[in-house]
């Protein structure tokens, strides 16, 4: 226990004298966030949208006038033929076109189907998921009117009422910001405990540490806890920064959020010695920091979510820390659910610090070579 | 104290020590020499435990290293390259590695004041390791090095790169320590040093070539030493002549190993005629260990019929 006090003191004070560090540490969650906060939209707005109306009639702007009340499409470019859609297109100015053929008003009128053509360009799939769901929500809106205009008794046959919780307005800073959160502490943990043995084996102060009595586990144990203050510190920043400027709502308990983060911080940490304790040099370490950082991002369902991923990557999330932390995150300030939903996440959490803890034990030897 | 026998230590395909046998006994100050890339530092890391064996059995104050765990405190070790802390101050560094040791506080102020003391680093007690000259980074390391009081230490290379006065000092040190019943193992690339120790052991690729003391050393050298004092410095290739067998060259001074006194006096004399050097003298004079240790470097003990 002494020892481990020692150890741990001797990181506060080298942490304290590195102001690198610490910088880092707490420039990180505080840019991060904002930048990412502002960033990462999933919710296309204000689509560039060019515009060939063949039809110049008093139906074809109202319906136009549909298309842009709904404020997903911008109506930048009028064209006056195929091809100047087709270069507004390509050349990236317009992302959407809409086309309406010169019977459009006439089709109407008579009580046939009235064609609006909609392009889209999809080689951004987020952004034409977007417009093609729209487009399709307003004909069909447009069409339920001239139908209950001419039917004026009839009800719908259908009534879907669609009720999104926890986020009712679909605000995308407030799935995000917890997200972002996650990463920021998870890969400073990691990459500062991933050259925290292998620094000093590089130095060569290990080979003074390594005649004193110090126990393998009494070092590790000793190395992880001041970071654990890091980590603590990051996401209190981040906890700011996501309140007063995305105006995250915090629905459930935040004592709990910070006792059930210990978790995560220590199987970062734990996942960062591990790399140090295998790492040859600190170049090795980052690397491989590197190379295990990615796929948690990309499969932890940050970005995508989980349930669209096929099955053998949805298993491979599995086995991410930050699959478990973005539930229990997410849980508690958007949810407002407590620690009796997230007792699973939590065990992975545990399972996961102890795993990494005792490789890295296993996995030092007190020897030079 | 330290009993080596036949170990052998191997990395990858460079065999670093083989078959080494060394003996130091309670109160030495043993000496182990050799030049570069001879197995030194691979030796005294495999003494300290740092390094395990491929073969052989070291046992350390009649201990085999497998229970050094419980004499940690009976061993201090001070590493060839400066292991502190540098981004901690000199007094952060002795309770950092006292601690490790489970010693009080109060019992490592006590002895880091006397140690430091007799460094003459007390002045420099809250100045961050690494902004302190390389002597008293050397000086520092032994601290620690000292902090629970070992009845072993160990010592690679501590003096290198340190300048004259600060060596002297630091052997100063060593003598004092040695004189209170410490045992050491120390390395040095100085042959002066050499001469300080009470019994050196020459090393060199990976093998311990003999051991000895330096008196019983030089008496043993079967060969004489004759010394040119030149005047002024000028080129001088006495290689080739016949006869002789090493020169050394200390500024003005030139080390000759001769096989035979007679012969190897005429040759130089005359070498020196032929080349017009008339303000040399030659006098026979005691190996120092510089000779006899360039000689084993280059020879091995069999070219001197040496022990």
């Amino acid at each position: 226990m002494d020892r481990i006090l020692a150890v741990l003191k001797k990181e506060f004070l080298q942490i304290r004298r590195d102001r690198m560090t610490l910088g880092i540490v707490l420039m990180i969650p505080l840019i991060q966030l904002l930048l990412f906060g502002y960033a990462i939209q999933t919710e296309v707005k204000h689509i560039p949208t060019t515009v060939f109306d063949q039809s110049l009639s008093a139906q074809s702007r109202d319906m136009l006038e549909a298309f842009t009340a709904s404020g997903y499409f911008d109506v930048t470019m009028t064209a006056d033929s195929y091809d100047v859609v087709t270069h507004n297109i390509d050349s990236g100015q317009a992302k959407v076109g809409i086309i309406f053929p010169p019977d459009f008003a006439h089709n109407l009128k008579r009580g046939t189907s009235a064609q609006v053509q909609v392009i889209v360009d999809a080689s951004d799939s987020l952004l034409a998921n977007q417009a093609i769901a729209t487009a399709n929500s307003i004909g069909l809106i447009k069409s339920q009117q001239i139908l209950v205009q001419k039917m004026p008794s009839r009800q719908l046959p259908y009534d879907i009422r669609v009720r999104p919780w926890y986020n009712p307005d679909g605000i995308t800073a407030y799935f995000m910001v917890p997200a972002i959160l996650g990463i920021v502490v998870t890969m400073t943990m990691v990459i500062l405990t991933s050259v925290a043995i292998v620094r000093e084996r590089e130095r060569g102060t290990l080979e003074q540490l390594l005649v004193t009595p110090i126990k393998p586990l009494e070092l590790m144990i000793g190395k992880i806890l001041p970071y654990i203050a890091m980590g603590y510190i990051q996401i209190t920043v981040a906890l700011l920064v996501g309140v007063l400027v995305f105006h995250v709502p915090i629905r459930g308990s935040l004592l709990q959020l910070y006792l059930l983060t210990l978790f995560f911080i220590t199987a970062s940490l734990g996942l960062g010695l591990m790399i140090s304790n295998i790492a040859k040099n600190q170049m090795q370490a980052f690397q491989m920091s590197f190379f295990v950082m990615l796929p948690s991002i990309l499969l932890s369902g940050f970005m995508f979510p989980r349930a669209a991923m096929p099955r053998f990557i949805y298993y491979l999330s599995d086995i991410i820390p930050l699959t478990y932390y973005l539930d229990i995150i997410r849980g508690i300030i958007l949810k407002g659910i407590g620690f009796e939903y997230l007792i699973g996440q939590v065990t992975a959490l545990l399972v996961f610090s102890i795993f990494f803890l005792v490789i890295s034990t296993l996995k030092f030897k007190k020897k030079i070579v | 104290m330290i009993r080596v026998s036949k170990v052998s230590k191997r990395f990858k395909v460079v065999s670093a020590v083989q078959k080494a046998d060394l003996h130091v006994q309670k109160g030495d100050i043993m000496g182990l020499l050799g030049p570069d890339g001879a197995g030194k530092t691979t030796l005294l890391r495999m003494i300290c435990g740092l390094i395990t064996p491929d073969e052989g059995e070291i046992l350390l104050m009649g201990k085999p290293l497998e229970q050094l765990d419980k004499y940690r405190d009976e061993l201090g070790y001070m590493p060839q390259r400066f292991s502190l802390y540098g981004d901690l101050t000199v007094m952060e560094n002795i309770f950092f590695f006292g601690s490790m040791y489970r010693l009080d506080r109060s019992v490592i102020k006590q002895r880091a004041d006397e140690i430091l003391d007799i460094t003459n680093l007390i002045p420099f007690k809250n100045r961050l390791a690494d902004q302190l000259s390389g002597g008293m980074k050397q000086k520092l390391s032994l601290t620690c090095a000292l902090i629970t009081r070992p009845s072993l230490l160990i010592l690679d290379e501590p003096t290198y790169g340190v300048d004259p006065e600060s060596r002297k000092e630091f052997w100063k040190i060593l003598y004092d320590l040695n004189r209170s019943g410490m045992t050491l193992l120390i390395t040095t690339p100085y042959m002066d040093e050499a001469e300080l120790c009470t019994k050196v052991a020459f090393i060199s690729e990976g093998k311990i070539r003999l051991v000895s003391s330096p008196a019983d050393l030089k008496k043993s050298f079967s060969y004489p030493v004759m010394q040119i004092n030149l005047k002024t410095r000028r080129p001088i290739n006495l290689h080739d002549l016949p006869g002789i067998l090493d020169v050394s060259y200390m500024g003005s001074k030139v080390h000759v190993i001769v096989r035979d006194r007679e012969q190897g006096h005429t040759e130089i004399q005359n070498y020196l005629l032929r080349n017009r050097i008339a303000d040399a003298t030659i006098q026979e004079v005691l190996p120092t260990m510089e000779d006899i240790f360039v000689g084993l470097a280059e020879g091995g003990a069999e070219r001197w019929n040496m022990p």
